[in-house]
């Protein structure tokens, strides 16, 4: 059984881990999280998102919005790297959460394909 | 919703989405009175009267982006669908409490769901928000308090990496203990 005296060790690790790294500029993952966004599956976008960011090892700022308006295309998915515009992905599986983040979180290529809606750096927030 | 635990993650939002800073979750499933129920307790702004009124009204909502609100009248017929119902409390500046009530065995009733899922899709994208979630199934009792946790973590954000898979494992293991290997 998973207990708090395990939680209590790990603790210590990233304690020094944490000194390494800082929030600002990580790349910005953000999944919708209104009704229509649940419904559609951003529930396990979501868990596709932990899951990929957990085997690659990589660091990521991950948040939520709601609703935006754009609830046929849901389950949206956006990703903004450092500097870049904010780019809308659509209809986003769990599948392809893993094409986003290799392609575009890791190397940096959106995946035109999926593009709903983007944003240009300096634009909204 | 295909699950009652998206129903449950919807209905988080909106406690969320009303600045709510402290979030209770409770989860009954007694088989002696064949019911289960769903409650979500919030200290967020809670709703005027009138809002409080037209509030299972699908077409009702506060939000700009969208002109109807749909997930209160969602699990509100569906626990009416499932020989059960919603109850609202809720007082301005104080809070909101949503109970949604199902006859366990019922036909219509949603199966339950990832839970785990839920729960961590909550606490990994609403780090500063603390959730306390307490299941009682058949008379046993699973909690987990992410005010506890944020104790032990002295710091360290609760949605990092191997805090989540920590969260991910502690949670699983507890819900398999309280079902004692019974799958829905
Ligand atoms: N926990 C809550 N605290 C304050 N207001 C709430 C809460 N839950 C619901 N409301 C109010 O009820 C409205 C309808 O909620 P809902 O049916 O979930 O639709 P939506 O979230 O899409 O507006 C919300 O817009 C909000 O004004
Ligand atoms: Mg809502």
């Amino acid at each position: 059984m998973k207990s708090l005296e395990e939680l209590r060790r790990l603790r210590e690790t990233l304690q020094q881990d944490m000194l390494a790294r800082n929030g600002d500029g990580n790349p910005r993952i953000i999944v919708g999280m209104g009704t229509c966004g649940i419904a559609a599956g951003a529930r396990e976008v979501m868990q596709a998102i932990m899951q990929q960011v957990r085997e690659r090892n990589i660091t990521v700022t991950i948040s939520q919005t709601g609703c935006i308006g754009m609830c046929e295309k849901e389950p949206l998915m956006d990703v903004q790297l450092p500097g870049k515009g904010r780019i809308t992905y659509g209809h986003v599986t769990p599948k392809d959460v893993e094409s986003i983040i290799v392609q575009h979180v890791i190397n940096g290529q959106i995946v035109e394909d999926l593009v709903v809606a983007r944003l240009e750096e300096g634009e909204g927030q | 919703m295909r699950e009652l635990s998206l129903h449950l993650l919807d209905i988080v939002q909106n406690s969320i989405a009303a600045a709510a800073d402290l979030i209770e979750i409770e989860i009954m499933e007694d088989f002696k009175s064949d019911r289960l129920s769903i409650k979500v307790t919030d200290n967020g702004r809670g709703m005027s009267r009138s809002v409080l009124q037209s509030v299972i009204d699908p077409f009702f909502t506060t939000r700009k982006t969208r002109s109807v609100g749909l997930g209160l009248s969602l699990f509100a017929q569906s626990a009416q669908r499932s020989g059960g119902d919603l109850v609202i409390r809720s007082k301005e500046g104080v809070g909101t409490e949503v109970e949604a009530v199902f006859q366990y065995s019922h036909i219509d009733r949603p199966p339950m769901g990832d839970l785990q899922g839920t729960l961590l899709t909550l606490i990994v994208l609403n780090p500063t928000i603390d959730l306390v979630y307490r299941h009682n199934y058949d008379g046993r009792d699973f909690v987990i308090d992410t005010r506890e946790i944020k104790r032990e973590l002295d710091g360290i954000p609760i949605n990092q990496g191997q805090v989540v898979s920590w969260m991910q494992d502690f949670i699983q293991e507890g819900l398999a203990q309280l079902r004692g290997g019974r799958v829905e």
